[in-house]
This record gives C-alpha cells, structure tokens and sequence, in this order.
C-alpha cells in the first residue's frame, strides 16, 4: 500500500489552494522545511511570514492579518502550536472567533526519534476543550488534501492534526470530506471501533483479523473531533460496544469525547486504544507504536476484552 | 493642530475622564489607573488622528486600533461611545450581565473594537497582524496600539518587538503608557530597569519620548511617526497612572479598584465635572 505522510499532503494542498485564492496568507515559526509550508513559501513570498522561532506571536499575528480579512494556515509542530501558544489560540483566536487555521504536524509519538519533549499527546484534548474551535484529524494523504480546503471554506478557528512519518493511504479520489462527519468504512454487528487519524488504517487491519476469527466490527473513521458526529456514535453504539483508537493520551481525545456523546445519548460498554496516560520516548515510529501498544493486535485485544465484558454483562 | 481643535479635544477628554469614572462607579470593579493615563492618546486618536467611521465600523480601508493593555477597556468603550459607535447609556452597563461592554475589549460584541484583548501580551502581535495585512493588501491604513509598561514584562511583546521591525511596519505607531506602576507596585521594583527608550532602539524601532498628556506633543509624535516608513514607532508617552483625579494620581492601589459613588462624585468634581441625579 502507498504510504505517504499527512504533512506532504498538507504541504501540497496548501500550495493548491494557494494558487486559486488570494486571500490565503501563511505563517510558520523556522520549521517550514517540516511542515511543508516552505512548498507555498516559495510560489508566494509575498503572503508567507516568517515569524521566527516564536509561536506565540505567530499566533496573535496570524489573528490579526484574520481580523483583516485574511484566511491565516499557522503552521509548527503540534507540541509548540497547542502547548507553547495555547493561550494566544485561546484568547486571541478563538475567542474573537477569526478565521486562523492552526495546522500542526509532527503529532503523537510517530515524531519518533526526537523523543517525549517532540510528541504531543494532549493537544487534541487542549484544542477541543476551547469554544469556537475545531478540531480536525486526518487518517491519510486523500482524507488531508480534501480536508484543507474544507477548512479553508469554513467560517472560524480550526484545528488541523498532521504527522510526520508515510502513512498508507486508504481513500481514492472520490472520498468526500466533510467537517462533522464520521465515514463508516467498514459493516459489521458484535461491536464498534472509532479510529482517528493514522489508528483508521490500522483499525482496518483489526477487523480483517478479527474476521478471520469469526467477529464482525465496524469501523469509523471519525476524522473531525469537534464537533463530534453523534449520529454516528449513536450508531456505532448500536452494536454494543464501542472501542476508540487514538495515538493520542487517552484522557480527553478521541476516546472521551466519544465516551461523552456515547454516554449522553446512548450508554455502552467501551474500550480506549490510545497512550496511557505516559510520555513517549525515542525510538522509531514503528518502535514506538508497538511499545505504546498502538498496533491492529491491541485493536483486536482491546475488542476481544470488551466484548467479553459484554456477554458476561 | 491649532488651538481651536487642541481646546476641543481637552474638552472631550476632560468628558472622557468623567465617563470613565462614572462607568467604573456603576460597574463596581475595573481598571481607573491605567484607562486615567491613557485616555488623552486615546481621545487624540479618535478624534483627530484615525480615519473611523461610526456608521461603517467594518470600513476595510479604516484605521485600526489595538488595545494591548486591554484591562484599560473603560477607556476605549468612552471614546468609541463618544464617537458614536453605540450609545453612551451603555456605558453604565459596562460589566453587567448582557451588556456589549465586556470586562475587557470584545471585538465580536462591540462596533468599533478591532481585536478582543485583555490577556496581556499579545495585542502588539494582532496589530503587527494587521499591520503586515495592510501593506500586503497595498492599503493605506495606520495600525494604533496602546501597550503598557507593565505589559511589556510578557515576553511575547519582544518576539512582536522583533516582528514590527523586521517586516518594516512603517503603517504601525505603537504607544507605551509609561505610567511606572503595575498591580503589585512601580514597574522598577517589579521587574526591568524602564529604559524603553534603549530597548526598542536596540530592537530597531523608531522611538519617540513625550509627555502622554499633552496632546500637541502626541500630535507632533504621531507626524513624526507617520514620516517613518520603513520601522514601526514606539512613542514612549510618559505618564500619570490616575491622572486627572488627585486622589488616584500615582497610586498603585488605584490600578484596579472602582470608586465608591462618594469617591466618583469627589472625583467629578475635582475634573470639573458633573453626574445628574447622583
Ligand atoms: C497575561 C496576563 N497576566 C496578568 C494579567 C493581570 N493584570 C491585569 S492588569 C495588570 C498590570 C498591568 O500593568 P501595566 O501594563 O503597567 O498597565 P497599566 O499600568 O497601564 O494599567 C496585570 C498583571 C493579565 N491581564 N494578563
Ligand atoms: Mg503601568
């Protein structure tokens, strides 16, 4: 399966976009080499600013070109976006409401190599937790290009969440993108798993094992965070069981806001893949993602455990 | 500006003053010192230096203004109302439960306002913003902001700093209300050594020092700030934190504090003031 990563896809989207609209401006802090901004930087020096290793400002800059009419792409890694400049997302743009798309790459522990300090595993928990926002989590290179111009098109703050590494590729050119809707990639009756971002593919990868042993799944692929599709966990919770896969903190990502939406509207039993509550480390993204259990076995266990509790239940 | 328009503008920050005071005595809590010591700027802005139209408050081609010291808000919501963006009835309000007068500056509530502000720090950013969005647009617009001295202890004002100059934002005249008092005491003994003047030279500002209530002297700075079209300039305006109420003046206690009735009424009265009914 071609693999690419979800950065390359944004870089090139970006570049597209850019050309059909004026009114793009883009804003990275020394690392548009990584987040393939550079690729726009280079068409268009004019509406690209450099803003230095300073996210903070970059930030409140991008809220500011916003207020006069331009749609900012802010751009870092997800660490210093919605760590470093949380605030200035906070009171500066979402606040105000203005139309700033903070697209952060090199999410979760597949930043790999650069260890904890690099891998951001709380920011879709910081960045859905703020009024007005947004919060988008592409599942591969299709699913990234289409859904930057969504953003693009709508009206406000979004967060957009990208990776460093290839990832395989699992939508053709048909895949339509729409922000607040979950695609339902796969049918099935014993139990439900919702996948984010690079999880979906290895979600996929879960059912065809488990189907060899006899249990159909679902799978999502919940690629907008916020506002969450309640119909489709309304759905997923169907089956009795809902299982999420994030590579993200299992506190208040993928996992709690469908725990939230599932809890509120239609109770079941449910089991969270994600990282435990723990910093990640250096090591390869593969490395990684096998010691932090973020793999289709774990998928496949964590079903296998839930659906025990279900019929003991 | 001749004397007729200098005697005019005393005159509607002398009204201001009154406004803020009364706004503050209704609200109950807010921000007398620093809204004191920046509204003749403020009132010199509004009305003689920015091209703002009340009945078109989203003008594209309008001037802009920011205030990064936005806990200052009494002192904006005065001017605008004065200008006519909204009411002046709604200045009593301010603070209340569903009012458009937030504690401080929301620019999605209130016409006239031009970014939402009140986290320090980050105004001087969104100006740059906008700044860079001018020149990029080839518009003619000027960028106003009004920092504190305080403020400047926020790091993010320096990665601005460096911003403004390196992108050459001549359409940006920046004031620093150099009031020497912040919450906890005199900027000196919190944090720094002043000397703004040497720090934004050093970050390649155009720097500019006047008395920040005399309003012939902010006239001839913002001139002056004008004529500089490759660096942004920051008009270092020294100033009196509570000036105009004797019993405010300089002191740091009154950075945060809304008078009683009976202070405001005092403090009406030492401003030449008046507040029917009260
Ligand atoms: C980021 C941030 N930290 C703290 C505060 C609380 N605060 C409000 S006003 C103020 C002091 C401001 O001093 P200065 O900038 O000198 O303002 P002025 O004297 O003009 O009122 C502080 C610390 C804040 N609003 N924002
Ligand atoms: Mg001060």
């Amino acid at each position: 399966m071609q693999k690419i990563a979800t950065r390359d896809a944004y870089g090139k989207a970006l570049l597209e976009l850019g050309r059909r609209y004026e009114n793009i401006v883009v804003l990275d802090a020394d690392l548009s080499k990584s987040t393939k901004t550079e690729l726009f930087a280079k068409e268009f020096p004019e509406r690209f600013f450099q803003m230095g290793i300073a996210e903070q400002d970059m930030m409140a800059t991008a809220a500011g070109l916003a207020f006069c009419g331009k749609v900012a792409f802010a751009s870092t890694f997800a660490i210093f976006a919605t760590g470093r400049a949380f605030e200035q997302i906070r009171n500066s743009i979402c606040y105000p409401k203005v139309n700033v798309k903070v697209c952060a790459t090199h999410a979760g522990i597949t930043v790999g190599e650069d260890g904890g300090s690099h891998q951001s595993v709380e920011d879709i928990a910081l960045m859905r937790s703020i009024p007005n926002m947004t919060v988008v989590v592409p599942a591969d290179a299709v699913s990234t290009e289409k859904a930057v111009e969504a953003i693009y098109k709508h009206q406000g703050p979004v967060y957009l969440r990208l990776g460093r590494p290839g990832v395989p590729v699992i939508y053709d050119d048909k895949y339509q993108f729409e922000i607040g809707k979950a695609t339902k990639l796969k049918d099935g009756s014993d139990a439900a798993v919702i996948a984010t971002g690079i999880m979906v593919s290895l979600a996929l990868d879960a059912a065809e094992m488990l189907r060899e042993e006899g249990v159909s799944i679902q799978v999502w692929d919940m690629s907008t965070i916020k506002p969450l599709d309640v119909e489709a966990v309304k759905e997923a919770a169907k089956t009795g069981a809902i299982i999420t896969a994030e590579e993200h903190s299992i506190i208040g990502g993928l996992g709690g806001a469908v725990a939230e939406a599932a809890a509120a509207n239609s109770p079941c039993l449910m089991g969270f893949v994600g990282i435990e509550d723990t910093f990640g480390e250096s090591g390869t993204p593969n490395e990684l993602m096998e010691k932090y259990k973020l793999t289709p076995e774990s998928i496949r266990d964590k079903v296998k455990e839930i659906l025990a509790k279900k019929s003991s239940s | 500006m001749d004397d007729k328009k200098l005697e005019e503008l005393k005159e509607i920050a002398k009204e201001s003053r009154v406004w803020i005071i009364k706004s503050l005595a209704e609200a109950k809590s807010g921000h007398p010192g620093g809204s004191l010591s920046c509204i003749d700027i403020l009132t010199y802005l509004y009305f003689h230096a920015m091209n703002v139209d009340p009945t078109n408050p989203d003008d594209p081609d309008r001037d802009r203004f920011v205030l990064s010291k936005g806990h200052c808000a009494p002192a904006l919501y005065t001017v605008l109302a004065l200008k006519g963006f909204f009411p002046k009835e709604e200045l009593l309000k301010l603070r209340k439960l569903g009012s458009i007068l937030q504690g401080h500056p929301d620019a999605v509530k209130v016409p006239g306002v031009d970014a939402s502000t009140g986290s320090l720090g980050q105004g001087l950013s969104i100006a740059n913003g906008m700044a860079l969005a001018g020149k990029l647009d080839r518009k003619d617009y000027t960028v106003y902001t009004i920092i504190g001295d305080g403020e400047t202890e926020e790091g993010q004002i320096w990665e601005a700093a460096m911003t403004a100059a390196h992108y050459q934002l001549g359409n940006l005249i920046a004031f620093l209300d150099y009031n020497h008092l912040q919450i906890d005491g005199r900027i000196e003994d919190v944090m720094g050594n002043g000397n703004f003047t040497n720090r934004f030279k050093a970050f390649g500002w155009h720097v500019i020092d006047i008395d920040g209530h005399d309003l012939q002297a902010i006239d001839e700075a913002v001139k002056a700030a004008k004529q500089e079209k490759d660096a942004p300039t920051m008009i270092i305006a020294h100033t009196v934190k509570g000036k105009g109420v004797k019993f405010m003046e300089h002191v740091a206690d009154w950075h945060g504090k809304a008078p009683s009735y009976e202070q405001a009424l005092e403090a009406i009265q030492l401003l030449g003031g008046t507040w029917e009914g009260k």
